[in-house]
């Protein structure tokens, strides 16, 4: 799966929880989760498990923890599959 | 870790009288729990809502349902990966919920919380979860969740 697939995915999850319209193009691997998109921290357990849901993957809390921004979510993903 | 006991997790609830919604813990394991509470007639909300026609509100059913479903089985379910003595120091909040209300409770009812796992990761609990009256019909139900969080 090409980064741009997975990004797009990760969109797609993440536009579940958020406050605000997402839109892919509003979106950059900077775009901070809790800040800019207007998520609540106790929903980030949850995009975790949509993660591992979706690219059948498995996410220590550790590496959890450290998902701050889109990329960052992008990133763990690309590096577990 | 430790196993705890029916009656320790429901001492470790810190809600109390007169905002505690649970009698009991009938059934406890990883998977589930389920617990029993009366309605006294002199509950205070009765005296407002409404007057001469006492109704549990929906807000009170919702906590019945998360007292026992998400704070008693987060502290049961935290208690195995971590010591009691750091668990007292976690207070379970509210995150969010997606309820049903389908019946109306009047003082003097007696009512089961039954509640399933769906996930306890990283302190976050949430579940799939009912409140029955006493002739098994459904009062209010549907997925809640909470976090524990430290106490500062």
């Amino acid at each position: 799966m090409s980064k741009d697939e997975v990004l797009k995915k990760v969109i797609d999850i993440l536009s579940k929880y958020s406050k605000t319209d997402i839109s892919a193009e509003s979106i950059s691997m900077e775009t901070s989760i809790l800040d800019d998109l207007k998520i609540n921290s106790a929903r980030l357990v949850d995009i975790v498990l949509d993660f591992e849901d979706a690219f059948d993957i498995e996410v220590e809390d550790d590496d959890a923890d450290k998902v701050n921004t889109v990329g960052d979510g992008v990133e763990l993903i690309m590096a577990k599959i | 870790m430790q196993t705890l006991s029916k009656a320790e997790v429901l001492a470790m609830v810190p809600q109390q009288r007169p905002f505690r919604f649970i009698d009991e813990i009938t059934e406890l394991d990883d998977e589930h729990i389920v617990s029993i509470y009366t309605f006294r007639p002199d509950e205070s909300f009765y005296e407002g809502h409404f007057p001469g026609n006492p109704i549990t509100p929906g807000v009170i059913l919702l906590e019945t349902l998360a007292q026992t479903s998400v704070v008693a089985f987060g502290i049961y379910l935290a208690s195995k990966v971590m010591p009691k003595e750091d668990i007292l120091q976690l207070l379970t909040l509210f995150t969010e919920a997606d309820v049903e209300f389908s019946g109306m409770v009047r003082p003097g009812d007696l009512v089961t919380v039954r509640a399933k796992k769906l996930y306890f990761r990283r302190f976050k609990i949430k579940v799939e979860a009912e409140l029955l009256l006493a002739d098994g019909s459904v009062a209010c139900s549907g997925s809640i969740a909470g976090m524990g969080v430290k106490q500062t």
